[in-house]
């Protein structure tokens, strides 16, 4: 009987582990991904500036509210506008950013295509 | 038809480099806020300076009157320099001062109020610094004009003769 009793507490204490290993994790991945607005070339991760702080708390308070990763960057996109988030939208200033990769790669196959060509 | 394409290629490669550098040297990299929005007033609940009594904004900003909130704390050097002018704003009947002290503690803020005058009819204190990224704020000092709950002007950095100027200017 005592057995299963400090049995159940064991599985139990591991389970909150996991709960707050699964919450950190995500603070952290959402930390990543945001731009320290007033250290360059840092994320809001690894800064310890005041700011970074902070919103380091701002997520946390928000993830405990239940709020998804999603929410948490369009609360902070209206906050702080797009530059705060590192994955940069898709709009008209960004084409060239995410179609140049694409061209590039359909330009190489166009040569590698003509070469075969030619070679025929 | 190979000895065309070469230099092609290496000319486009050469355009595409010059424009991307053209154009992104000349970006400045460090973060602007946009200083006009109409935006509505974060609601916020905090802690009173100088008791534990929770202030609701809600019961702040009544509609018919213009409300500086201010963002400040006794550590922050730039919040010495512009004190002088929120002082004088203090003179105007129009417009009340609200201080929002910034991460601070509270001997070394009351000290500091104690030297250089209270221009504040209200304190609230942020402890954390979370209500100042509600507010969307980044560094201290950094100020808001509000009318009718709405954010009307925002001045980042301490506010100097200009801004009063144009704040006197705004609320006449």
């Amino acid at each position: 009987m005592k057995f299963i009793h400090i049995f159940l507490i064991v599985i139990n204490i591991l389970n909150f582990n996991l709960l707050k290993a699964d919450e950190i994790k995500s603070e952290n991945e959402i930390a990543k991904n945001l731009r320290c607005l007033i250290c360059q070339g840092q994320s809001v991760h690894d800064s310890d500036s005041e700011f970074a702080i902070s919103l380091k708390l701002v997520i946390n308070e928000k993830i405990q509210q239940g709020m998804s990763e999603e929410e948490i960057y369009s609360f902070l996109k209206m906050k702080y506008g797009e530059w705060i988030l590192y994955d940069p939208v898709f709009n008209r200033n960004t084409y060239f950013l995410w179609l140049l990769p694409i061209l590039i790669f359909l330009a190489g196959g166009a040569i590698i295509i003509k070469k075969f060509y030619y070679k025929k | 038809m190979k000895s065309k394409f070469i230099p092609l290629i290496f000319i486009l490669i050469f355009i595409i480099t010059f424009v991307i550098f053209y154009k992104g040297l000349k970006n400045p990299n460090i973060y602007t806020p946009s200083t006009n929005l109409e935006k509505e007033v974060p609601p916020f609940e905090l802690k009173s300076f100088e008791n534990d009594s929770i202030i609701i904004s809600e019961k702040i900003f009544k509609n018919n009157d213009y409300y500086l909130m201010n963002i400040w704390a006794s550590w922050c050097i730039p919040c010495k320099v512009e004190h002088e002018f929120l002082m004088k704003l203090k003179n105007n009947e129009k417009i009340k001062l609200i201080g929002l002290n910034y991460k601070d503690n509270f001997k070394n803020a009351s000290s500091f109020l104690n030297d250089l005058g209270n221009p504040y009819d209200l304190i609230v204190s942020d402890r954390d610094g979370t209500a100042s990224i509600e507010w969307g704020a980044y560094g201290v000092p950094e100020s808001f004009l509000i009318y009718q709950s709405k954010i009307i002007k925002r001045f980042i950095g301490p506010i100097n003769n200009e801004d009063l100027l144009e704040i006197q200017k705004l609320i006449r």
